[in-house]
């Protein structure tokens, strides 16, 4: 397959799930959806009646005149129609898809916004600073590490790390982080238990405050994933070790240390890059519970207080973000791949 | 094939870790079942059953350790010995608890708990406590209440704080050497009477019921001193006895791990092997619609699943089952696509089979023992996801699973509490679990991948 071929069928692919995963949002939560929002028609109508200047004979005409009015509004926007209607559904998906994500019932921005978009704009750089940088420093870790033990595979220290990899692979992310509060907050001092920065987003040290409370959740997840980062990079090198070039390079007379980290590392480039694209791809999807436990202030972290208190154009929105990023972030992978396979290039 | 299977299991270290793990586990669970009560399990969130055990209170060995908390104390009938006697009319039955006291803290407070089944005449209660000192102590003495309704089960509880307990206590004062006014009564009844500290040693405590009519009975006593530490894994905030959670967890967990890697290798078998032996445009169009799946952000579709249609295990599973077979189908496929050329299958297709023929009795049971190494490693991510989904809030609240508790604990801010003991257990067991699974995988992957063989040349 040629490289367009490859990218075009890659975009028909991350659009047919885009779509279909708003689809199924909207075909979900759409019941829950009108009835809240029934509700808060309810609510709005009763409010205005008690405070209005309008006067009634009895009680019955009080409730008639209530009825007539949300009947009215349901009407005016379309709620009085079924919630599996094709056309609602598919306006519903269209208007989510063209970022018209309607208003927060619960949130609202730092600067005081309940529309959704302004909410989620605010919080994805957070999201994207911690699991980024997190990605970031455990790819270099991972690299350097697993280098090393794959040169000296059958090492004490090659044992060590195997072992790591188990384990760290076995433990919940999220648990882990329970316990890093429990040491480093609650016995020892040295981070505060919740990551959201006290100083409002406006002052001076906002940034400083935010970088210091990322100290406790960037550590813990390094800790947790460099272990099997370093065993899937010293697996890729064992393989290409084993193979007939290298042998080719070792009888022409090049240094062990050399063909390692020149001609080993280079050919486990593209396997590599996909890992790291996978890694951070599903790094994001694992925010929620991340965030949450951390209390940093991220799309995660939001999601989960969302689903508290079920704040459905939040979830929706967050939904299609979320599946964005995550699906932007494979066809980057992808595309890296392509681009670093000698191969692919070749033909 | 499999008993080569199981011997090559059991040669590797891997294996044998793998298998004495998960061995482990299952005879825990045997024991749960038979030695545990099954209300335990089916009460689990009913505070009226745990009501007996302390709040929020440490394993028992943490006294072992540092200043000796009191250990809580929970006593029924059955601790106790009881003694019928009838004098001038007049039925006592007397219930003697013995308990033993070393601790150096005081208890918290103190309950006695009773229900008695009477007529009309109510029964006469009086609970004395003789120390280790060889003073008897008076604590409480009064009838239960008169009834109207002849059969009338009574059940109350009398606590520390009852004045009918601080009045019985004020003739007692004289005994000790220092001031003990103010002092609460589950202080004054345990303290030396030289200085204010425990009085260690064996204490009687004997709750006599005077019945005057033949019909009445006891049909339950007990006492309750409140402490600090309770059981092996202590207790929640809900009063919980988190070892009992711990172990029911387990077959929860293997029966989600279990089933779910079941059935999702299970379709990612068949789907890999139809793709990789039909092959063309049916092999294309699968791997198009296999890579749909793959994208899926599953945790974001369990969670909607989970608003919608309410906290079922049932469908968490199925979920979990949908969205989990990509990765075999797509390994299975390499495989069955060389597997289509071999001889014996072309063979099979020249005598006339059908493809659903040649495929479920002559490329699926070559496959079986790859298959069995793939539902191992995939028992881990299954029991992991159902954590992950019980810790945000929406999994099956009814049963106590490891993910379950440790919501619970997060919401209770138990990491910022310090309260360890809430934490730590269900993560490990969550750990375990997943390790015995993935050692188990790990060495029958090892014997059975023909793609992993070719790879140990060297």
């Amino acid at each position: 397959m040629g490289l367009g071929r490859t990218l075009l069928f890659r975009s028909i692919n991350m659009f047919l799930v885009l779509f279909s995963t708003i689809l199924i949002t909207v075909i979900l939560l759409g019941p829950t959806l009108d009835k809240l929002l029934v509700d808060a028609i309810r609510n709005q109508v009763i409010d205005e009646v008690n405070q209005g200047t309008l006067k009634f004979q009895n009680p019955d005409e009080r409730s008639a005149y209530i009825n007539n009015q949300i009947q009215f509004k349901s009407k005016t926007l379309g709620l009085d129609q079924d919630s599996f209607n094709p056309q609602k559904v598919v306006y519903r998906v269209v208007s989510v898809m063209t970022l018209d994500l309607g208003k927060s019932h619960f949130f609202t921005s730092d600067y005081g916004s309940s529309n959704v978009r302004d909410i989620i704009v605010e919080k994805v750089p957070k999201t994207l600073l911690l699991f980024t940088t997190a990605t970031i420093l455990v790819t270099i870790i991972g690299i350097f590490l697993g280098t090393y033990v794959a040169g000296k595979e059958g090492s004490w220290l090659d044992k060590l790390n195997s072992i790591n990899a188990i384990f760290s692979n076995s433990f919940p992310t999220w648990w882990v982080a329970m316990i890093m509060i429990l040491v480093f907050a609650f016995t020892l001092h040295i981070f505060p238990a919740r990551a959201t920065p006290l100083s409002s987003p406006s002052d001076a040290n906002y940034v400083f405050d935010l970088l210091y409370h990322m100290t406790l959740p960037l550590i813990t997840l390094v800790l947790v994933t460099f272990g099997s980062w370093a065993y899937i990079v010293r697996y890729f090198l064992i393989n290409i070790l084993n193979e007939d070039f290298i042998y080719a390079k070792k009888t022409m007379g090049i240094s062990r240390r050399k063909i390692l980290y020149s001609h080993a590392l280079r050919n486990a480039g593209p396997p590599i890059a996909t890992s790291v694209g996978l890694g951070l791809a599903s790094s994001f999807g694992g925010s929620i519970i991340t965030e949450a436990v951390f209390d940093w202030p991220g799309m995660g972290k939001l999601f989960y207080d969302a689903i508290g208190l079920l704040d459905i154009p939040i979830i929706i929105g967050l939904t299609y973000i979320g599946t964005l990023i995550f699906l932007v972030t494979i066809f980057i992978t992808d595309i890296a791949y392509t681009l670093l396979d000698p191969r692919v290039k070749g033909s | 094939m499999q008993k080569k299977l199981f011997i090559g299991l059991v040669k590797s270290r891997r294996g044998i870790i793998g298998v004495s793990i998960l061995g482990f586990l299952l005879s825990l669970t045997a024991v749960a079942v038979l030695v545990i009560p099954f209300d335990s399990y089916r009460l689990w969130n009913d505070p009226d059953y745990w009501i007996n055990n302390p709040k929020t209170g440490a394993p028992f060995w943490t006294s072992y350790f540092g200043s000796k908390d009191f250990e809580h104390v929970s006593l029924d009938k059955n601790n106790a010995i009881r003694t019928s006697e009838i004098s001038e009319g007049i039925r006592v039955d007397n219930f003697r608890f013995e308990i033993n006291i070393g601790a150096d803290d005081f208890p918290d407070d103190f309950m006695f708990l009773h229900s008695v089944h009477y007529d009309e005449i109510p029964p006469v209660l009086q609970i004395d406590i003789t120390r280790p000192d060889n003073n008897t102590f008076t604590v409480y003495y009064s009838s239960l209440p008169t009834t109207s309704s002849a059969n009338n089960t009574f059940t109350d509880r009398i606590f520390s704080t009852n004045n009918n307990i601080k009045e019985s206590l004020n003739p007692y004062q004289s005994f000790f050497n220092f001031p003990v006014s103010g002092i609460e009564p589950q202080v004054l009844l345990f303290s030396d009477t030289s200085k204010l500290q425990v009085l260690h040693g064996a204490y009687h405590i004997s709750q006599k019921f005077f019945l005057f009519d033949n019909s009445s009975s006891i049909e339950n006593v007990g006492v309750i001193l409140g402490g600090k530490v309770f059981g092996i894994m202590g207790t929640d905030d809900l009063r919980r006895d988190l070892f009992v959670g711990i172990i029911w967890g387990i077959p929860i967990a293997l029966f989600i791990g279990l089933t779910v890697s079941i059935f999702s290798i299970s379709i990612g078998l068949i789907y890999g092997v139809v793709s990789g032996y039909k092959g063309k445009k049916i092999d294309e169009g699968m791997m198009r619609i296999n890579d749909i799946f793959y994208a899926f952000p599953t945790l974001i579709l369990l969670i909607l699943v989970s608003i919608t249609f309410g906290r079922s295990i049932f469908l968490i599973i199925l979920i979990l089952m949908t969205f989990g077979w990509m990765g075999t189908a797509k390994v299975i496929r390499s495989i069955a696509l060389q597997m289509r050329n071999f001889q014996y299958v072309e063979a099979a297709k020249l005598m006339g089979q059908s493809d659903v023929k040649v495929i479920f009795k002559h490329i699926i049971p070559q496959l079986l023992p790859l298959t069995f190494a793939s539902v191992a490693i995939s028992v881990p991510g299954a029991i992991l996801a159902e954590a992950a989904l019980s810790f945000i809030g929406l999994g099956d609240p009814t049963l106590p699973t490891w993910g379950q508790m440790l919501h619970d604990a997060n919401t209770a801010d138990a990491a910022s509490r310090g309260i360890w003991w809430w934490i730590i257990p269900p993560g490990l067991m969550i750990a375990l679990t997943g390790l015995a699974f993935f050692l188990i995988g790990n060495s029958l992957d090892a014997i059975t991948n023909p793609l992993r063989k070719q790879n140990k040349k060297v």
